[in-house]
């Protein structure tokens, strides 16, 4: 059943509308939420939302419980192909747990919270932006990690990144969903702008099997890979490689490498001088699960997360 | 006075980004002043300029004080000003979200680490700020309640207003929150207006930073004392939100004084004009900041009154 979760009038003609698609099925009272859509660029998640609700509908008979499908947070900010909500400054994920009594995005914020807590699970989807590619992962703030990391799992995706707490991430969907004991779990995959569907596969696998994990999925459930498995960061270390010169990042590898110590994994090079500028190289093995995808690059430009299983 | 090239950074397709810093007199790290951050902080590098040209005239008549030194950045955004943007062009991340900044990070955090360098160490720093809504202010100073912050010295400005501010978990990168935190006394002196130049509010706000310097005895120099500025908490502020969206058709303007259940805008409907939504003043007060927009949506701040 679709529902208008919040519906905000605009000046000419029009209703600013965030809608969502509650599936029931069967005696069971779990929910279950996948949200996605806070970033107007990152359109990944349409795909899950569309693959789920498909499948639901094909096989209500093996849901057991409610799941509820937002495509769209920032549903003006999609249309417009704006990262934000048009019109205004702030990220809308640096603005939760929302003001009831604050402006239309505080306002906004703050009655999605109110829909979503108290579900038994949620899943914010997200897909980088438009610079960098991400392997399929789940990022958990430390703060909660001994009650996510279990749950993630499930999931089956290739990366668990347990993050150190920074205040300004307090302000997040997550976060202040988990603050308010909803467990919420946040995804990362691929890049903005496109649709990567192996990812969003695997990722539509994991959510059948967290859900048959919960007790809501009765139904098949894809079997990962052969040889799969999903590496968790607190064994090791995570580097950042920023970009020493300004100039046009021409990537060598695809992200989800395994390299190796010395192996170049791109260039910077200079287009009106026909030279390298920076040959981009790790100095230890180790796993790469984001790369630029954006080719021009400023100092300092994120090219690279290397994971490393031993601690630095 | 010196100008120096604080920060240079080459770019792939346009010249070198450059952040040009103005220093006074030597001795004492006494007083920053930073203006547009933004690229639409037009009045607020109008401000800095005037300032710059102020301080080489006093420099000039020998009415700098020695013993104290001043560095004065008009510009850390050249590159978003002059493309009309108002966050860093490239990846549209806002270097006032990024301090303390990093050295060894992304390119907006190098800026703001560059310019905290430079910017740490002074008793005293002020930041010529814009709001993330678009609207018109009366001149205030704000200051971000860190438990470090000294409101009394806010006062010195002479501002009608002196705002508190308790920071969010979204104010915790920026300048104004990193300076109080690395103690430096800090203050951001909202010029009343973003994206246009308006010459009386600027001198104002010119005023009010010279006022400030020749109390603490950097300057010498004689103004008028400026007003009794009044404190205000920004969380007692009276909100005054849209019910409805439409054209906002404005009968009032920041400074005026209100009364409880006056109407202070209309909003229209913008296919056949009828009123959609009487906006009035939920209790006695003056309007403090308005927003200028000519459309309006719903739950829109429209007003932020002082209750008197
Ligand atoms: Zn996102």
């Amino acid at each position: 059943m679709i529902k208008t979760v919040i519906s905000t009038e605009l000046p000419v003609d029009e209703h600013l509308l965030i809608r969502k698609n509650s599936i029931s099925s069967g005696s069971g009272k779990k929910r279950i939420c996948i949200v996605t859509g806070t970033h107007g660029d990152e359109l990944e998640g349409q795909y899950i939302c569309y693959r789920i609700g498909s499948i639901l509908q094909e096989h209500p008979e093996c849901l057991d419980g409610t799941v509820e499908i937002y495509p769209a947070l920032n549903p003006l900010g999609i249309d417009s192909i704006t990262r934000g909500i048009p019109s205004f400054d702030l990220d809308m994920n640096r603005i939760f747990p929302g003001d009831p009594m604050g402006s239309m995005a505080e306002n906004t914020a703050y009655n999605i919270i109110e829909d979503l807590k108290g579900a038994d699970l949620v899943l914010d989807i997200h897909s980088s932006n438009i610079f960098l590619y991400e392997v399929p992962q789940v990022r958990i703030n430390q703060l909660t990690a001994d009650r996510l990391v279990p749950l993630a799992r499930y999931l089956n995706l290739d990366f668990l990144w347990v993050h150190e707490a920074a205040t300004v991430l307090e302000a997040t969907l997550a976060y202040s969903l988990n603050a308010l004991n909803t467990p919420t779990l946040v995804v990362e995959m691929g890049v903005g702008m496109r649709i990567t569907m192996s990812y969003g596969d695997q990722l539509v696998g994991g959510i059948l099997n967290l859900m048959r994990h919960l007790g809501v999925w009765t139904g098949d459930v894809p079997e990962p890979p052969a040889g799969h498995r999903t590496i968790l960061s607190t064994k090791g270390t995570v580097e950042f490689i920023n970009a020493s010169a300004s100039g046009v990042f021409i990537p060598l590898i695809r992200q989800s490498n395994e390299v190796e110590a010395g192996q170049s994994i791109g260039r910077i090079v200079d287009p009106l001088r026909g030279v390298v500028l920076q040959e981009v190289a790790v100095d230890r093995p180790g796993f790469v699960f984001t790369i630029r995808a954006y080719p021009v690059v400023y100092e300092g430009s994120l090219l690279a997360r290397v994971y490393r299983e031993d601690k630095a | 006075m010196k100008r120096e090239r604080l920060f240079v950074m080459p770019s792939p397709f346009r010249d070198e980004f450059r952040i040009h810093g103005f220093r006074f007199g030597s001795g004492k790290k006494s007083l920053a002043v930073v203006g547009a951050m933004r690229g639409d902080e037009l009045q607020q590098q109008f401000v800095c300029s005037r300032l710059v040209h102020t301080l080489q005239d006093l420099e000039e008549r020998g009415e700098l004080m020695p013993g104290h030194e001043v560095l004065v950045i008009p510009s850390a955004n050249p590159f978003a000003m002059n493309i009309g943007k108002r966050f860093w062009a490239m990846d549209n991340t806002d270097i006032n979200r990024m301090f303390p900044g990093y050295a060894l990070g992304e390119t907006t955090q190098r800026i703001a680490a560059a310019l905290f360098e430079h910017l740490q160490g002074y008793e005293f720093g002020v930041q010529l700020a814009s709001y993330y809504l678009a609207g018109d202010f009366i001149p205030h100073v704000r200051m971000m309640h860190t438990g470090y912050e000294d409101v009394e010295l806010a006062q010195g400005f002479g501002l009608p207003y002196t705002l508190v501010r308790n920071p969010l978990p979204i104010d915790t990168t920026t300048l104004n929150y990193n300076w109080q935190i690395w103690e430096t006394q800090a203050f951001s002196v909202y010029a009343g207006h973003t994206g246009v130049i308006d010459v009386a509010t600027a001198d104002d706000s010119l005023s009010a930073i010279l006022r400030f310097m020749a109390l603490h005895g950097i300057i010498r120099y004689r103004s008028h004392p400026g007003y009794y500025s009044q404190v205000v908490q920004e969380e007692e502020l009276i909100n005054v939100k849209a019910c409805r969206a439409g054209i906002m058709y404005c009968l009032c303007k920041p400074d005026d004084i209100v009364r409880r259940h006056q109407r202070l805008a209309s909003i229209l409907d913008p296919y056949d004009g009828s009123v959609r939504w009487e906006v009035r003043a939920p209790a006695d007060g003056t309007v403090f900041f308005m927003q200028t927009r000519p459309l309006v949506l719903e739950n829109s701040m429209l007003f932020r009154l002082i209750a008197s």
